[in-house]
């Protein structure tokens, strides 16, 4: 258990450090890019439902699996959009 | 525990991540950094449904297709002025899948009290960003009025439906109550509709980009539930980087983040007192 605390607390210093220098245009896609990232619950969402036996648990395990990929694969892509977008506008 | 390639891949993951989130931060970078993280999270699913789903695999896989094939239309056809309301949902689901989640597990296994306590800031912090996200979806669509809305002794309703969460969570660790949770679930969802409501129009940006942290949270304690450090690192880099990019719009916007989040309480109050 210290071993994740560990690691929840480095990762918060982590996390703090990146984002520190985000100039102001980048803050919506620098929020969607995150918001992609924890998506990162897919994994989650996958291991549960590979030890559900049936019933209830089955269903509600395919749900999590149904509403994270919804949120990954459409933050990275409205992500990349954004960006795209800034691309356009500098030329 | 996970067999070592598991974990080695779950640590290539979240190097992924800390990239992206790097590059998304400077302008030259920010696209590549985008698909640094998209390719991190390819890896992580695959290495997760490899090792992970024993079973039903192919319901898995339908799940994903599922997911997929409403996620990624809707992500490419949004309007651009419609971008920060489609952010808001795809937070909105994460949170509702992390809640999902830690929910499952509970059932499934019983577990500490340790485990319990995440469990329970899984469901509720989950619960929140759900449906703090809709109800901020629904301002910035314009279904509902994007000026604050103040319910009557709205301050009471929310402090006395915090209190409840607070009379829960305790209640839920005790008991590890399978009902008791799902109650808490339905707390959470009333205090994020109660939490993003009063929020006025040009504001809800910023609620939104505090909600996203909130989500990271809830995946960082969904990690302590499953014991996994995948989930654990990624939450709380979001987390974290997106409770300082709240601060920095705020900053950049000209507003005290407390102004923005109490703003429309003290308003109210200042007009009854004058």
């Amino acid at each position: 258990m210290i071993d994740l605390l560990t690691i929840f607390v480095l990762a918060v210093f982590v996390g703090f450090e990146v984002v520190s220098k985000v100039s102001t245009i980048l803050h919506t896609p620098l929020m969607s890019g995150a918001n992609a990232i924890h998506g990162v619950i897919l994994v989650g969402a996958i291991l549960i439902t590979g030890r559900a036996e049936g019933g209830p648990e089955l269903a509600l395990g395919l749900a999590a699996v149904f509403l994270a990929t919804v949120n990954v694969v459409g933050g990275f892509v409205v992500t990349d959009r954004m960006l795209e977008m800034f691309k356009g506008h500098k030329r | 525990m996970s067999p070592t390639w598991v974990q080695l891949a779950y640590l290539v993951a979240a190097l992924c991540f800390v990239l992206a989130l790097k590059g998304l931060s400077t302008p030259r970078y920010a696209r590549l950094g985008n698909l640094v993280g998209a390719a991190g999270m390819a890896l992580a699913v695959v290495t997760a449904y490899a090792h992970g789903a024993v079973h039903n695999g192919p319901l898995i896989l339908l799940a994903v297709a599922a997911g997929a094939v409403v996620g990624v239309p809707a992500a490419r056809s949004v309007k651009m002025t419609a971008i920060p309301q489609m952010v808001a949902l795809f937070n909105g689901v994460g949170g509702a899948a992390a809640a999902l989640v830690a929910l499952v597990e509970f059932v499934e296994v019983d577990g500490s009290a340790l485990f319990d306590v995440a469990t329970v800031l899984t469901v509720l912090i989950g619960a929140v960003s759900f449906s703090g996200s809709v109800v901020t979806f629904l301002k910035l669509q314009e279904v509902m009025t994007t000026r604050p809305v103040l319910l009557p002794a709205g301050r009471f309703v929310g402090a006395g439906v915090a209190l409840l969460g607070l009379a829960l969570a305790p209640a839920v660790v005790a008991t590890s109550s399978v009902p008791l949770l799902v109650a808490l679930f339905a707390v959470g969802l009333a205090l994020g509709v109660l939490f993003v409501l009063p929020v006025g129009g040009a504001d809800v940006p910023i609620a939104i980009s505090l909600l996203n942290a909130f989500t990271g949270l809830a995946v960082a304690a969904s990690g302590y539930v499953l014991g996994n450090t995948l989930l654990i690192v990624a939450g709380t880099l979001v987390g974290a980087s997106g409770t300082i990019l709240t601060r920095l719009m705020a900053q950049a916007m000209g507003r005290p983040l407390a102004n923005i989040l109490f703003g429309a309480f003290t308003a109210a109050r200042a007009a009854a007192a004058g």
